[in-house]
């Protein structure tokens, strides 16, 4: 197996989050939508990204359902909810704290 | 935490688990196949898509796993690991028994054995600020203890700085009348400030003061919460009313009468100085009409001022008590007499202190020999298992998964022994206070230790886990592709190292213990092989005591043991019978000064030596040898001269190279007619078979200066004489109804019981041997079984390429032989230095001695080539063809 660039921890369940902001989709998809996104830097892999959803849909941000796709697929699709519209807005301004902070470091450095 | 909507959804899942699992399915398989589309889609082969989609999805079970693992409850996880555990367990039960039997013992018997110790050794007495009650002994001229005389204690008593209170006490058994059927009961004669030494007061009523401890003083007694509850139904108004209590069986005063009951001790009162004892009474000691200068039968008991040392009072108390013997003996002072202070909870355990630590040391020994076992045993196993961890790995279990699985595993295990254990624990606490010797000071108070059993389990539980654990982490860190080829049969060198050195190691321990024990038994066989002085077969012994105001004045008693004697002689198959004051052997002790004249080569001296008052025909029935002059006859009576029977050891000490028969010696009272030598009677062993003290006058009961009123009957019968037990009950009624007939017992069950105590010991040691040797010998056979095992290809190999059946045979005996001889030199060298605990038990053999080495030695090493021998047997039966087929 080729080596992927790690995500940084904590960051996963942010990027799903992100993702889905714009329409739902379903796991292939999610995952097709960061490695593009990223320019390929970033991929997800399946190991992490179904555990993953499972863990958003127990919180609750996150909820899940059976739909056809463009090809005429039943696939799982997983939509955005309210309550995880507010842990993304609450992640990403802890994120962009912590980027921030480090930005600073290494500008000093 | 979990948050309820977490909860909930949990709960949803849970309940919709199939469904969940198709679901999760299905969502991957259209993961992979919307990847190899794609793929497709890019120009690649679709066999080529298809394996890429596949291989970059990865392991699809463990993924479902990890999914599971979130959305599931962790009970889950622990139900499915504990099943898989018991079908493990189940798959394998010779392994499961076994570890859960070696578990159980080690567990069980450390519990048990500790159970018993730790209160008797460790746990403090009962009594506040119990470090400053002390006892006070006196260390005769021959180095034995000797209990304080009644002079001592008030000599003491008056002077002593550093002591707030002291007091004495002896045995006392009242039969209590009236309220039941007349009841023979344990007591104590104290004087009035005992309860204030041990610092307890009665929880109803009075404790007793000192007008109560006079001379004529009134008859009051204090009940045991017990006695109280059974023969009054614990009613508060017996204070102030009267019992009836026949205490004739002490010497003096002979009372029998109203005792008037002041006070009712609490219920958590536990009398460590006589745990049977249940009323307690005045001394009363009458300084006008006894000896108080002689007599050592008084127990002295003394509480301490706070902060004063145990040696400033032991230095204080041998200051006062030279000054007080120089007072009470100005003629005779000057032989060497010592003091001994000590903490009673000391004196209490000095004499089964050696025999309790030693049992405790085998016990820990086998608690080692048990855990070096379960790890073998895991060691082992995690060996056998290694195709089976490799093969769930690859099949997409976690590290960390099969890490749990493996502790469930141990845990159970574990949890299974322990249960075992506690089993174990509670027969062998109650089978060990059954077969405790009697005396072993505070026995009701043993129960199951709960702290020690936490112990054991916590250590076996670690081992388990430790060792359970290898071959999990192993699994994870090697390449299971590897072991998956090569199965069990690829053993790391390291693990079979360590196994051997464990086995090693339990050869040794097991030497340890085979070696205590046999030097225990050399011990007890040398014991019994001593001669008592007398001959012990066939002859039947009981004591017969006198009751009753009739018996005030001495020739009364007299007449009635004189009558009571002739009545037995004359059942049918008595042939000879016989009484003392004193029994070999039986727990009697009475000692009392005798006074030697000055002789041409030395000086007057006095020495306290055992007092026999016997009648006729006694030396006779229990065949104590007459070595010169004459035995004591009936014309010894009061009014005769005073004649008296010396021991061999008097006589070899006292008059070196005189004859003594014609010589005079004082005994008892310093104001009575001296008695006259007329003969000399081989020595006796009077304490124990292990001890040498043996200086013995032999009197005519009716020529003693008191009448004793309990005297001990001995008689020969032909056949066995135990049978004429009833016969000679009924011979001794006809006489007196009313008098009290107890102790009866064979002489032989007597001398039994004196090495009760080493007995007890040597049986404990005996049990945890054999143990301990099983042990050995089924890691010798399990270590090379497993090696047959896994080496059955090499063998194979071996045998194909000519190595004859006898070659391999001696191949793996060899190998085995060579843990054993090990473990016998690192044994040798540790049984040496554990020995040296063990010195104080032994009697007659060195601690080093070669016999029991040698034979012990060659005990194991006889045991250790039949566990040897199964596995190289089997290993010479490998068919070469077979094995290398199937490799």
């Amino acid at each position: 197996m080729a080596k992927k660039t790690d995500l940084m921890p904590g960051t996963l369940d942010m990027l799903i989050l992100k993702t889905l902001t714009r329409t739902p989709l379903h796991g292939y998809g999610i995952a097709l939508s960061i490695k593009r996104i990223s320019d390929d830097v970033l991929t997800v892999e399946e190991g992490s990204l179904y555990p993953a959803l499972q863990r958003l849909l127990l919180q609750g941000w996150v909820k899940a359902e059976w739909r056809q796709t463009e090809t005429n697929r039943r696939a799982r699709f997983y939509t955005l909810t309210l309550t995880g519209r507010k842990q993304l807005s609450r992640e990403l301004s802890q994120f962009d704290q912590m980027v921030a902070a480090i930005g600073r470091v290494l500008q000093d450095a | 935490m979990e948050s309820l909507a977490r909860f909930l959804n949990k709960l949803r899942i849970y309940s919709h688990r199939e469904d969940f699992s198709l679901e999760l399915d299905e969502e991957m398989a259209f993961h992979r196949e919307q990847r190899e589309e794609d793929l497709r889609e890019d120009g690649v082969s679709a066999e080529v898509a298809h394996h890429a989609a596949m291989r970059e999805f990865g392991n699809a079970a463990r993924l479902k796993d990890q999914v599971e693992e979130i959305v599931g409850f962790s009970f889950e996880t622990v139900l499915q690991d504990f099943r898989y555990a018991l079908r493990q367990l189940r798959r394998n039960p010779g392994f499961a028994f076994a570890v859960i039997l070696i578990l159980g013992l080690g567990i069980g018997a450390t519990t048990a054995i500790f159970s018993v110790v730790n209160p008797i050794l460790f746990k403090s007495l009962p009594y506040p600020q119990p470090d400053r009650i002390m006892t006070l002994q006196e260390i005769g001229s021959d180095g034995s203890h000797l209990q304080g005389t009644f002079g001592m204690y008030r000599g003491l008593l008056e002077r002593t700085r550093l002591f707030e209170s002291m007091a004495v006490l002896k045995p006392w058994q009242p039969a209590i009348i009236g309220t039941r059927a007349p009841e023979r009961l344990d007591g104590q004669r104290v004087s009035a400030s005992f309860f204030h030494v041990l610092g307890v007061a009665p929880a109803l009523g009075r404790d007793f003061n000192a007008a109560d401890d006079r001379r004529n003083g009134p008859n009051v007694v204090l009940l045991s919460n017990a006695l109280w509850q059974k023969h009054f139904a614990g009613d508060p108004a017996i204070i102030g009313r009267q019992v009836t209590l026949d205490d004739s069986v002490n010497d003096a005063p002979i009372q029998r009468g109203s005792y008037l009951v002041i006070g009712v001790m609490p219920q958590s009162f536990d009398d460590v100085l006589a745990p049977a004892a249940q009323l307690w009474s005045p001394l009363q000691y009458d300084m006008s009409t006894e000896f108080p200068a002689w007599g050592h039968v008084m127990r002295t008991v003394g509480r301490l001022r706070p902060g004063v040392s145990v040696d400033q009072a032991s230095r204080e108390i041998n200051e006062l008590g030279q000054a007080v013997l120089k007072e009470q003996h100005p003629v005779s002072y000057g032989r060497h007499v010592q003091f001994i202070t000590s903490s009673l909870q000391d004196d209490l355990t000095r004499s089964v202190k050696p025999a309790l630590l030693a049992v405790l040391g085998a016990v820990l020994l086998v608690l080692v020999i048990a855990c070096v076992n379960v790890t073998n045993l895991l060691l082992a196993r995690g060996v056998q298992r290694r195709g089976e961890f490799a093969m769930r790995a690859a099949l997409g279990a976690g590290r960390s998964r099969l890490i749990r699985q493996l502790l469930t595993e141990s845990l159970l295990l574990a949890a299974i022994g322990g249960a075992v254990g506690i089993a174990v624990a509670k027969l062998g606490v109650r089978a060990l206070v059954t077969i405790s010797p009697v005396g072993l000071p505070r026995v009701g108070t043993i129960g199951i230790d709960s702290s020690v059993f936490a112990f054991g389990l916590g250590i076996t539980t670690l081992i388990g886990l430790l060792f359970g654990l290898t071959p999990a982490l192993q699994a994870a860190r090697s390449d299971p592709n590897r072991d998956l080829q090569q199965g069990a049969r690829s053993i790391a060198g390291g693990n079979r190292r360590t196994r051997g050195a464990l086995v090693t190691a339990e050869v040794a321990l097991a030497l340890v213990l085979l070696i205590c024990s046999g030097l225990l038994l050399r011990s007890l066989e040398r014991l019994i092989a001593v001669t008592p002085g007398f001959d012990s077969s066939n002859m039947l012994t009981m004591q017969v005591q006198t009751s009753g105001h009739r018996f005030d004045d001495n020739d009364s008693t007299f007449r009635f043991f004189d009558q009571a004697l002739e009545a037995v002689r004359h059942v049918p198959g008595v042939t000879t019978a016989g009484m003392s004051s004193e029994l070999p052997l039986s727990g009697d002790l009475e000692e009392y000064g005798a006074h030697f004249e000055a002789t041409p080569t030395q000086t007057a001296d006095s020495d306290s030596v055992f007092r026999y008052a016997v009648t006729p025909g006694y030396l006779e029935t229990i065949r104590i040898p007459l070595l010169r002059g004459r035995l004591l006859n009936d014309h010894d009576r009061s009014g005769a001269p005073r004649v008296v029977l010396i021991s061999e050891s008097i006589a070899k000490l006292r008059f070196p190279g005189v004859d003594p028969i014609g010589k005079r010696i004082g005994i008892g009272p310093d104001d009575g007619q001296p008695f006259t030598i007329v003969g000399v009677v081989g020595d006796v062993k009077q304490m124990s078979l292990a001890l040498n003290q043996s200086e013995a006058v032999y009197i005519s009961e009716s020529q003693s200066w008191f009448a004793d009123s309990a005297m001990s009957l001995v008689v020969r019968g032909r056949g066995d004489a135990a049978a004429l037990a009833a016969a000679i009950h009924q011979a001794i009624w006809a006489v007196d109804k009313d008098q009290l007939i107890e102790r009866v017992a064979t002489m032989d069950s007597l001398l039994a019981a004196s090495e009760a105590q080493r007995h007890f010991a040597l049986l404990l040691f005996e049990g945890f041997a054999l143990v301990a040797l099983l042990l050995a010998a089924a890691g010798i056979y399990g270590v090379l079984a497993g090696s047959v095992a896994e080496r059955t290809r090499e063998i194979g190999v071996r045998a194909a390429l000519g190595a004859s059946r006898s070659n391999i045979l001696a191949l793996i005996f060899r190998q085995g032989m060579r843990l054993t001889i090990t473990g016998v030199a690192f044994g040798l060298i540790a049984s040496i230095a554990a020995s040296q605990a063990l010195v104080s038990l032994l009697f007659g053999v060195s601690r080093l001695d070669p016999v029991t080495y040698l034979g012990v030695i060659v005990l194991l090493i006889a045991v250790s080539a039949v566990a040897c021998w199964v596995p190289a047997w089997r290993a010479a039966r490998v068919d070469p063809a077979s094995t290398l087929r199937a490799g």
